[in-house]
């Protein structure tokens, strides 16, 4: 292979690695790229609290169900439950319901709890008002705390939903903890 | 599979002879670990490639014994999620890839009359990087959990959670995504800036074409699948949270950026096949290509379109109707140039003068079965279906329908088509031929029982199914193994080809067209070192 064959060849090298190291950023740049698009479209809103329904008239016609659940991550030595398991309200009607947490460790544990809902569809009807689960807890060592969550049940949910399940998950903060 | 190539095979150059290259391979078992010849590394990748793919097959079926009846038998189900999951791995990562690769070493620069790859010694890392990912991968299934569980996509929070069979997966992917990114930079400046005198880039062999294009995508994806694992490896043991939504993370963006590169992944897997055939439908026709341009259209556009579809394999995590319309139809989309290609592939058998030799059959077949892949695809496009269907044995038989009826019926077709120039030898017309029927027939009665099987509701990746999915199950394992037994003709046919057989002149073929059918053959180990010129 001649010099010149040569040259142009490291050239197209470099122009090619240089795309491969670009691509390598592009993926670490999609990280931060998906956060804004879910903060600007409003998806995967589950730590902030929501706004109160526009229509705030509530509908004495029905009760719905809401069931209240409570789990730990893996590492967790948490307990971690709702005082009572279910309450029926009614759509519209403001709602409190308080979970109790032990921290059965000797250190202090710093935990993140993150909702859910069932079914699926109803998520967007369930508007937490105030929630432990907006910021991270930090419970000291053998301490017990009680974190209310207010909420109300947009009215305008589907009539052919009477049941939801509102369930949390506690996990360890990892990494900071470990890092620590 | 030039391990008898005579170390004076290149006395016939066709006057292309230099003083300076009257030397041959080195003997020995160093010639293959030092070479930087390029046919002797198409024939490593090669070889690699058919050993992982007998690896790969023998847990598949695992799997299929497994699944022969209701209930548990032979593994437990942590071990099935580890056989499922290696399976992926082991034949995208280990076979198919490498194997293209192998056909891009021994044909791009024959094809296009070049001396050798630009990087040679580039080359030879490139390949024997593959070894040490293949061995981690294969050590995985000795530590304790075992080897990763997570399905070859990795999927957040699985992949977060799992013992130390996962890190070695990671490492293997990292190892083999940059043997692949080596592999890519020396195809693309290869092909640029290596082309004989004359040879324009639309005078350039199709097979050149759809490597050229496979090879951007890959330095374009492979690394957004190393940042993706490097995200997976961090959270795992360093405190970050890409995906663990304790921390702030979101283990569904795990899946938006593994499938911007999986679905350009999937196209990387089938295009260099288009290219194959597209040789070999013509050379037994005998009549030129059909649409070239066309051909050479469409294969960029499916390519552009790849990067525009990924949330086709994420229907069911809750994006918008929005979304869910906007990859619907841009996956839809891509039919479109893909009919293009089929389209070109019929009306280049029309009127021809077919002749049905081994390459022609795996051709026709493949045109046939990855058609009917193609379309189960644009089914499972269809965002309501999909929703259905999502993760059940349709989808397994949907993406096996076109990477085994596509990508490697097309590989069979081409290593038929190339093997008398590879190895100067014609292999034995009777086991290609029943290669073939016993592939296509059992690759049938594997897998077209999984298309209803998936419409019946079963899903997939679980070791145990009730009892209504009894029949079409045994059925299934029936066809896999007949389906793994045939590949051991195919064997057979190459090694007895490399062994000997009917001598095969420069161009065996009537049709075939291409420089490399002006070599001798076998191929000399050194050829076109004063490139030839293109009208």
């Amino acid at each position: 292979m001649n010099a010149h064959a040569l040259h142009s060849n490291r050239e197209t090298l470099k122009k090619l690695l240089v795309i491969a190291v670009l691509m390598f950023g592009f993926g670490y740049a999609l990280v931060p790229f998906y956060k804004k698009i879910c903060e600007v479209t409003g998806i995967n809103n589950l730590l902030k609290a929501d706004v109160a329904p526009v229509n705030s008239q509530v509908d004495l016609t029905r009760k719905v169900v809401i069931e209240f659940d409570a789990s730990q991550g893996p590492n967790l030595p948490w307990t971690f439950k709702p005082i009572a398991n279910s309450l029926a309200v009614h759509p519209g009607e403001l709602t409190q319901i308080d979970y109790e947490v032990v921290n059965t460790l000797n250190v202090p544990v710093t935990g993140q709890a993150i909702p859910s809902y069932a079914p699926r569809n109803a998520a967007q009807y369930f508007k937490k008002l105030e929630c432990f689960c907006f910021k991270q807890q930090t419970l000291a060592a053998g301490e017990t705390k009680r974190f209310p969550v207010v909420f109300v049940i947009d009215p305008d949910l589907p009539k052919d939903v009477g049941t939801i399940t509102l369930s949390y998950t506690f996990f360890t903060v990892a990494g900071r903890d470990k890092a620590s | 599979m030039s391990a008898v190539l005579p170390a004076h095979g290149h006395a016939d150059d066709h006057g292309h002879g230099h003083d300076d290259h009257h030397h041959g391979p080195p003997p020995g078992l160093m010639r293959w670990v030092k070479t930087t010849n390029h046919k002797d590394i198409g024939t490593l990748y090669l070889w690699f490639s058919f050993v992982m793919f007998l690896s790969g097959g023998v847990l598949a079926l695992t799997i299929r014994a497994e699944l022969f009846q209701p209930g548990l038998q032979i593994v437990n189900p942590e071990f099935f999620n580890q056989l499922t999951t290696m399976h992926g791995v082991m034949m995208v990562f280990g076979a198919i890839m490498p194997a293209f690769v192998g056909f891009a070493n021994w044909m791009i620069p024959m094809q296009i009359g070049a001396p050798d790859m630009a990087f040679a010694r580039m080359n030879n890392w490139s390949f024997w990087l593959l070894i040490p990912a293949a061995g981690l991968l294969v050590i995985s299934f000795f530590v304790p959990g075992g080897a990763t569980a997570a399905g070859w996509t990795l999927y957040a929070p699985l992949s977060t959670q799992m013992g130390m069979g996962m890190d070695l997966a990671i490492f293997a992917l990292h190892i083999m995504g940059a043997s692949s990114i080596m592999g890519s930079i020396n195809i693309v400046t290869t092909i640029l800036n290596m082309r004989a005198p004359g040879m324009t880039l639309m005078k350039m062999p199709m097979f050149c074409w759809t490597w050229l294009i496979t090879a951007y995508l890959l330095i374009a994806v492979m690394p957004v699948l190393a940042g993706a694992i490097t995200m997976v490896l961090t959270d795992r043991h360093f405190g970050t949270s890409f995906f663990n939504a304790a921390g702030g993370g979101d283990p569904v963006m795990y899946q938006h950026i593994f499938w911007f590169f999986g679905h350009p992944e999937v196209y990387i897997m089938i295009l260099p096949a288009f290219g194959i055939i597209s040789h070999v439908v013509p050379a037994f026709a005998r009549k030129p290509l059909f649409g070239y341009s066309s051909m050479v259209y469409a294969t960029s556009s499916i390519a552009i379109l790849s990067f525009i579809v990924w949330a086709h394999h994420m229907f069911t995590t809750g994006i918008p109707a929005a979304g869910q319309l906007f990859f619907m139809y841009a996956t839809m989309l891509i039919a479109i140039p893909t009919g293009v290609k089929v389209f070109n592939w019929i009306a280049t058998m029309w009127k021809g003068s077919m002749t049905f030799e081994t390459p022609m059959l795996f051709a026709t077949g493949f045109i046939f079965v990855f058609t009917m892949g193609g379309f189960t695809g644009l089914i499972l496009a269809v965002t309501p279906i999909d929703i259905q269907l999502q993760d059940t044995y349709y989808v397994v038989a949907h993406f096996h329908y076109v990477l085994v009826a596509g990508s490697l019926f097309a590989m069979f077709s081409g290593v038929y088509f190339w093997l008398p120039k590879w190895t100067g030898h014609m292999y034995d017309e009777g086991l290609g031929k029943l290669h073939f029927w016993t592939s296509v027939i059992f690759f049938n009665i594997t897998f077209f029982p999984m298309h209803f099987l998936g419409l019946a509701g079963m899903p997939r990746r679980i070791p145990d199914y009730a009892t209504q999915f009894s029949d079409f199950n045994a059925i299934a394992s029936v066809g896999a193994f007949g389906f793994g037994l045939s590949q051991l003709i195919f064997l057979a046919a190459v090694l007895k080809c490399i062994k000997g057989g009917a001598k095969a002149g420069d161009n065996p073929w009537e049709g075939a067209q291409g420089l490399e059918w002006t070599l001798s053959s076998p191929a000399p180990y050194h050829s076109f070192e004063t490139p030839p010129v293109v009208k």
